[in-house]
């Protein structure tokens, strides 16, 4: 019997970029919003799975050929890198700062390398979760 | 009034989450017992909207947007494994 799921592939592909952009948005908004880098790299990973549920894992490789042990190592790198920078200075480990700048159309703006940290955690959660869904699901 | 009319479909929200925690454990069979999880995922958003709404604050917006998302897949990957036995297909044979 040729099995037929159009109506799931359809859905998933609007679905996947309404979740990519939530996945942003709660990455940026996770300065003085709830959010943040590892909510952000879970939403993230979701949308890989929804995408392995609708097609197969050989188009999710061909549509995303990263290795995601090394995104996730990048991430743990970066994550680490940002906080032994702060004994550069002579402050303490995982010591962030900020500086506001005045940009001419959007205004203040808080430019934190606290973006950089979590930026490191969420290549670490999206590296470390995809590598696990795609791990578990080869069927074997 | 409308405090008093919220609190009472919070009320009501619990009370079908507590009917469908029977229909979870007792449910003759699974796809039964898949609608019943996807319907609380939809009773607990509206909850938290209304609770949104009662302490007046738009931070438990995106709990519901997760909410939403996880409930969805989660849906979509048992009914999956129902159907076909396997949730991610290594390759389509197609």
């Amino acid at each position: 019997m040729k099995i037929n799921d159009v109506i799931l592939q359809t859905v998933t592909k609007i679905a996947v970029f309404i979740i990519l952009t939530f996945a942003v948005d709660l990455f940026f908004a996770g300065h003085h919003h709830p959010g943040g880098g590892f909510v952000a790299g879970l939403v993230f990973a979701s949308a890989f799975v929804l995408l392995g549920l609708a097609f197969d894992l050989e188009t999710v490789r061909k549509g995303a050929p990263f290795d995601f042990k090394k995104l996730g190592a990048l991430g743990g790198f970066l994550a680490v890198g940002t906080g032994l920078l702060a004994l550069i200075w002579d402050a303490s480990f995982l010591t962030q700062t900020f500086i506001t700048v005045s940009l001419p159309i959007i205004g203040e703006l808080d430019v934190a390398t606290v973006t950089l940290f979590e930026a490191g955690v969420a290549f670490t959660v999206i590296g470390v979760v995809v590598t696990v869904i795609m791990g578990i699901s080869e069927g074997r | 009034m409308i405090q008093w009319m919220l609190i009472l479909s919070l009320f009501f929200f619990g009370l079908a989450i507590t009917i469908l925690l029977y229909r979870i454990i007792w449910g003759p069979s699974i796809p039964d017992r898949v609608i019943a999880l996807d319907t609380i995922g939809i009773n607990i958003i509206s909850g938290i909207a209304i609770i949104s709404i009662v302490v007046d604050t738009k931070s438990f917006l995106e709990a519901i947007l997760i909410l939403g998302i996880l409930a969805f897949i989660s849906t979509v990957a048992v009914s999956k494994f129902i159907e076909r036995g396997v949730v991610i297909e290594l390759k389509r044979d197609r």
